[in-house]
């Protein structure tokens, strides 16, 4: 293995880790789910960006965003425009009073598509938007907060009301946004039909490709000098200053690259579900994804998707049977995690399951001591 | 906004800017409850909109009793006194079983609280039923009165601006005139050496905390006279009473007062003239934009961490 394969893979812990999140996801789940509930996966693990993200510029970065709604959000919602614009060609609109334009525009007596929707009639724009627009929204938030030092608590209450704005903004403009019930009806992407079960299957594949390459560049990232400065700016960040380093810089960056993940999760969930709606952007959604983040493990890249996981699928069974009772869980989970398991499931996996004799064998590899990088991770959250 | 005459448009104003106050009085009521927890203690407490709909629900139940004994004249001055009890016990219970293990992780504190709320509105919930509830009024508190023909001032507003008045007044008695608020302050300035003069900071940081929940749980009586109330009622004022808190300036009295006057203005003026959605928007992109340029609010000159 060269040096940068281990940096990536994070070492023997790390690579068997990621080995084995990329056999449940790719091999063991869709042989063992029907599609229906394949489905649910593929949609839990568009929420996984989210986490993975939230892993980096929370639990490495010390930067605590309550608005990844915002980043999942726009990646849907640009995705969406492209697939609807797609939907409403002038033939299947014909009944309409102006045909071609998307359904819920002609609802709203809207007679041309605005100027803002006619670039999405390209798909490598919609890609280049998907990867660039919530990336550049996040640095201009960035730049304007993090450029006069506001942090911590601040900073989290201060995405929390974009978050709001804009899910308020999306449901109020119903014309331009499909207002409360989002962008629906979905159905090509390039002539290629996405409802059918062998494009489940693709979309499902390249979501779980996507979200593995999310983590390994996550992991590329941390392992980096960058990485180092970004544990170090969370635990002492006047140290850091004084040593040198524009603290803002680092910020706005991994703001961004969080955006960035965030925004790939969100145009997947569009593609495999098949709508976008403002309930996914707005506050709630928002705080939900840092849970799942602190289930698994606010400093684990892998954690955070098993947290992910975990969350949803009991979500959907407690939602199903006790819908009361879920409310209440989802709380006390909150509360426990904080109080109890500050380091979530990744904690109490290397607290309790290393001590078991042949999981550390496996792990460590013959008892040699090649775990220094992979550890470094823990090591901060500890410290 | 051109459709209006001159006078049309003052009358407008004049209503408009009414509507704000009773806004502006619940919003100040709710922020006052967090200036004391954020602004003194650097608490997030993303339940004290939760503490609002627990003072209004306690003011529902006390309406349900005065119907029954037909004693509706009466028992708003209880209704809120209790209101004020009923939060304060469970806001001190919280600190004791919540609060005071997080104070070194406020991010922490953030999520933990917002779990809080979420329990709370279940219960609320299961206990009220989901629909909304509202507290049958007293006589005097109905009606209006009108200094001119085209004008209608709600009594109630003015009753929920006294108040919010009377409540400031006695925070600012509580937090600058007396010994808890000499105690209390000291505490946030130095821990340490508040400690070592004698000073129980224990005992401070819960009925500081327990203070801020009462506070809201007025707030939440005095909602009562103007909306109903449901189980998530306390979240659809929460994001609105952080943003008056961080736009008056986290630690000052004064600052919040300004900013929630500002905040409920312009958002109960603009929604008049825009719709209501677009209303909020851009009062909250406003006021997001100014905390942008400047992080540390109107009237505080420390600088933020």
């Amino acid at each position: 293995m060269t040096v940068t394969m281990s940096k990536i893979l994070g070492g023997r812990e790390g690579a068997i880790g990621l080995a084995v999140l990329a056999l449940l996801i790719l091999v063991i789940l869709p042989l063992s789910l029907d599609l229906f509930r394949l489905g649910l996966v593929g949609k839990y693990t568009t929420y996984a960006f989210v986490a993975v993200s939230l892993v980096l510029l929370w639990g490495n970065g010390g930067i605590l965003s309550l608005g990844q709604g915002i980043f999942f959000g726009l990646g849907g919602y640009l995705m969406a425009m492209f697939l609807k614009l797609e939907a409403s060609d002038p033939i299947s609109t014909k009944i309409q009073t102006t045909p071609g334009i998307p359904d819920f525009m002609d609802w709203n007596q809207l007679t041309a598509l605005p100027w803002f929707w006619e670039p999405f009639n390209s798909l490598p724009f919609t890609i280049l938007a998907i990867l660039t627009i919530p990336a550049l929204f996040a640095f201009i938030i960035g730049f304007a907060m993090f450029k006069r030092r506001v942090g911590g608590v601040y900073f989290a209450i201060i995405t929390q009301a974009i978050a709001l704005i804009l899910s308020i903004l999306i449901v109020g403009q119903q014309g331009y946004t499909g207002g409360v019930n989002g962008i629906t009806d979905l159905k090509t992407m390039l002539g290629w039909d996405i409802r059918n079960d062998g494009a489940k299957y693709m979309l499902y594949y390249v979501n779980a490709l996507l979200l593995i390459g999310s983590i390994l560049l996550s992991r590329y990232i941390l392992s980096s000098k960058f990485g180092m400065l970004l544990l170090a700016m969370r635990d002492k960040e006047e140290r850091v200053r004084f040593s040198g380093y524009d603290v803002s810089n680092f910020k706005i960056f991994i703001f961004c690259v969080s955006a960035l993940i965030s925004a790939v999760g969100g145009a997947m969930f569009t593609l495999q579900v098949g709508f976008m709606s403002p309930s996914f952007v707005g506050i709630v959604p928002s705080i939900e994804m840092v849970i799942f983040a602190a289930v698994g493990g606010r400093m684990s890249l892998i954690g955070a998707v098993y947290g992910t996981l975990l969350v949803n699928f009991g979500k959907t069974m407690f939602s199903e049977t006790y819908p009361e009772l879920w409310l209440f869980l989802m709380g006390s989970l909150f509360i426990a995690v904080v109080m109890f398991f500050p380091n979530g499931l990744a904690g109490v996996w290397d607290k309790y399951a290393k001590r078991v004799g042949f999981i550390r064998r496996i792990m460590e590899g013959k008892g040699k001591a090649d775990n220094t990088s992979a550890d470094s991770n823990t090591q901060g959250a500890k410290a | 906004m051109f459709d209006y005459s001159m006078a049309e448009i003052g009358n407008i104003v004049v209503m408009q800017g009414f509507s704000g106050i009773s806004l502006f009085s619940v919003l100040l009521l709710m922020a006052l409850g967090l200036a004391v927890i954020f602004g003194q203690m650097g608490v997030i407490n993303m339940a004290h909109g939760e503490f609002m709909a627990l003072g209004a629900y306690t003011t529902v139940l006390f309406s349900q009793v005065a119907v029954s004994y037909d004693i509706v004249s009466y028992y708003f001055i209880f209704a809120i006194v209790a209101a004020f009890i009923v939060a304060f016990i469970v806001g001190y219970l919280v600190e004791y079983g919540l609060i005071r293990h997080l104070y070194k992780r406020p991010l922490d504190t953030l999520l933990a609280t917002w779990g809080l709320s979420l329990i709370m509105q279940q219960t609320f919930r299961s206990i009220f039923g989901a629909k909304e509830v509202s507290a049958t009024l007293p006589d005097w508190l109905l009606g209006s009165f009108q200094p001119t023909p085209d004008i209608d001032i709600p009594i109630n507003g003015v009753f929920v601006l006294v108040l919010a008045a009377v409540v400031t007044v006695g925070v600012y008695i509580f937090m600058f005139r007396s010994r808890w608020g000499l105690r209390m302050r000291a505490t946030v300035q130095n821990r340490i050496m508040a400690g070592a003069v004698g000073i129980n900071t224990k005992k401070v940081d819960r009925v500081t905390f327990a203070l801020g929940c009462g506070i809201a749980g007025v707030a939440g009586a005095a909602f009562t006279t103007i909306a109903s109330t449901g189980p998530t009622t306390g979240s659809l004022y929460i994001v609105d009473s952080f943003m008056v808190v961080v736009f008056g300036g986290a630690a000052s009295l004064l600052g919040t007062i300004a900013s929630a006057f500002g905040i409920a203005q312009a958002q109960s003026i603009l929604q008049f003239f825009m719709t209501s959605s677009m209303g909020k928007v851009a009062t909250l992109m406003v006021i997001v934009g100014i905390l942008m340029m400047r992080p540390e609010g109107l009237f505080a000159s420390k600088l933020r961490k």
